[in-house]
């Protein structure tokens, strides 16, 4: 389905404050129906904080807010019934078993017995947890847990569902199973809002995306955009010794359109990667590695703050 | 609360009920030991040495008739306030539990209501059960013993209503060994539920009378006994218990929402 143009979540100048504390800064954005929409941040970003709100477990100190135009200040439990949450820390029901945590959801949404019982079966099935029905919750794996909170996010079959940091702490196979649960849940037509501070995470899933850094949100625009707009196609990645580092000062600027250097190595922006690694190779830079990549939205982070992402 | 609030309410309860079916049998257990327990050793045993049948110092009644339904008060307020300190905390910050439910259209008023509700299914299994072990020492005089589960419930919710509001502004459990030690366990001794208050000073009798406990006893010992003397102006013990139980819900709905509304 390709994303409408009906804006499902609209944001101006949305604020949040924690006392004197702002943890989101007069933002603004637009979630349009059946987009998956990203919030790409490091730690602290106020990605969390900016969920919360959408979700209405959060009051919102200051600015404009609508979801599937209703506004959470007055209608906070018809907007709950029709969005689904998966919170950054699982908060199943330990003292339920993994099918009961799905069934007694549905009762929190006053969705009748029969119906009920036909969701979490099929819902147990998306998220592959069909044979665990019976089982406690404590003892499945961290990647289970996460497929059954996003199982249990899809009980009331909400329209817009938000995910803050789905696959965080997952290993990679398990992450890329929730990828593509999430893939086909975009595909059956929900709309998604998924917060990551991975940004491959937010490459594979987002159609489109706001970069947040320390309340503010910095860039927006698909993950090609942004890389096209704030990037080279191409980085080459090298890595010298500290004393061949310190007589560089400025002999590589002219091969890059920019050069980045961390504490470990020099991020070379270029057009062409090859091109470039032979460039440095002609004016006789000692180089311990290197490596040729297309440029991401890591890049784009590192752009825009001077800071990598997960630091 | 409106009857809509209630649906919503219930649901909660519902939540604590499907806990509840993998350990009512040991909690109904305890429920009976508790009462058998205290009657043989204290009434019985102590019962003995202190008071002769018709011993002025208990109205003209047996020691374990008058100790059976103060226990009873007593062992009522006990659970209830258990129940509104570690799992309330757990819901609200170990176990998130309340987070889950807010991300649902219940609110906060459903959440308190439902944990009420769910106080008061307890205290009703604990007094029935309770009654039921004092009828086989024949203590209670039915019908009016009957009240006695009504009075103990509405005991049990006018302190579980503040408890709430306290542990929702608790982080660890630190706060409730504090309670429990000094001030369940002293109301436990001090409200007229082992002996009669006027057996101590008027300013402690006084003090006892102004808790909440006391009230509590007073209206199932009365009820139990279908005695007047114990029971005295009951209109009055009610208005206590219900205004002290609405003070009570006001502060946790306003605590709770400061805490899990942020
Ligand atoms: N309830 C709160 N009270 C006070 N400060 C808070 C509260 N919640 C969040 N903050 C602060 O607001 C800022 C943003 O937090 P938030 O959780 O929104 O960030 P985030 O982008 O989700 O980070 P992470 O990637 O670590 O989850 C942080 O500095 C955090 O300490
Ligand atoms: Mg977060």
């Amino acid at each position: 389905m390709p994303p409408g143009d009906e804006v499902l979540v609209h944001a101006r100048a949305l604020t949040k404050r924690f006392g004197d504390f702002t943890a989101v800064d007069a933002v603004d954005f637009d979630v349009r129906t059946g987009e998956a929409f990203g919030f790409l941040g490091p730690n602290g970003a106020g990605k969390t904080s900016t969920m919360r709100m959408i979700a209405c477990s959060s009051p919102i100190s200051d600015g404009e807010l609508s979801v599937i135009g209703m506004d959470p200040r007055s209608q906070a439990p018809r907007i709950k019934s029709r969005i689904g949450v998966v919170p950054q820390i699982d908060n199943l029901d330990a003292e339920l078993t993994v099918r009961e945590n799905l069934l007694m959801y549905a009762r929190y949404f006053d969705i009748a017995g029969e119906i009920a019982g036909r969701r979490a079966d099929e819902l147990l099935d998306f998220v592959q947890l069909g044979e665990r029905a019976g089982d406690q919750v404590e003892p499945l794996s961290g990647g289970m847990k996460r497929r059954l909170t996003i199982a249990r996010s899809l009980i009331n079959d909400p329209e817009l569902v938000i995910l803050d940091e789905p696959t965080t702490g997952l290993d990679p196979q398990a992450r890329h199973l929730v990828w593509e649960r999430l893939y086909r849940l975009k595909q059956r037509g929900a709309t998604l809002i998924i917060t990551t501070h991975y940004m491959d995470e937010a490459e594979q899933l987002c159609d489109r995306l706001v970069v947040m850094d320390k309340a503010k949100i910095v860039a927006e625009g698909s993950p090609r955009d942004l890389i096209q707009r704030y990037s080279t196609r191409e980085v080459l990645e090298i890595r010298v010794s500290d004393a061949v580092r310190a007589t560089l000062n400025g002999r590589l600027e002219d091969v890059a359109e920019r050069v980045e250097e961390l504490p470990d190595r020099l991020l070379l922006y270029v057009g062409d990667g090859e091109q470039a690694l032979e460039a440095v190779h002609d004016r006789q830079v000692p180089l311990e590695s290197a490596l040729v990549r297309r440029a991401t939205l890591e890049d784009v982070f590192l752009r825009l703050t001077g800071r990598t992402l997960i630091e | 609360m409106t009857v809509n609030a209630l649906a919503p309410a219930a649901r909660v309860l519902q939540r604590n009920l499907w806990v509840y079916r993998r350990t009512w049998r040991g909690s109904i257990l305890g429920s009976f030991l508790t009462p058998l327990l205290y009657l043989t050793a204290m009434g019985v045993g102590v019962g003995s040495l202190v008071t002769a049948a018709g011993s002025p110092a208990f109205e003209g009644y047996e020691f374990v008739h008058f100790l059976g339904p103060g226990i009873l008060a007593a062992t009522c307020m006990q659970s209830a306030v258990f129940e509104s300190t570690f799992p309330v905390l757990g819901k609200i910050s170990w176990r998130r539990n309340y987070e889950a439910m807010l991300a649902t259209p219940l609110g906060v008023p459903h959440l308190l209501a439902g944990e009420l509700l769910w106080v008061g299914f307890r205290v009703l299994t604990i007094s029935a059960v309770f009654l039921a072990v004092m009828t086989l020492f024949g203590i209670p005089r039915y019908p009016l013993a009957l009240l006695a589960i009504p009075a103990a419930i509405l005991t049990g919710l006018a302190f579980s209503a503040s408890v709430i509001a306290f542990a929702a502004t608790q982080r660890t459990g630190e706060g409730f060994s504090w309670l429990f030690r000094f001030v369940i366990n002293p109301l436990f001794l001090f409200s007229g539920t082992f002996f009669p208050l006027s057996q101590l000073p008027d300013a402690v009798e006084w003090a006892a009378a102004l808790t909440p406990l006391y009230h509590g006893v007073a209206l199932v010992r009365g009820t139990v006994l279908a005695e007047q003397a114990f029971l005295g102006p009951w209109p009055l013990h009610v208005a206590y218990l219900v205004a002290f139980g609405a003070v009570g819900a006001f502060l946790a709905h306003r605590l709770l929402k400061r805490r899990l509304l942020s």
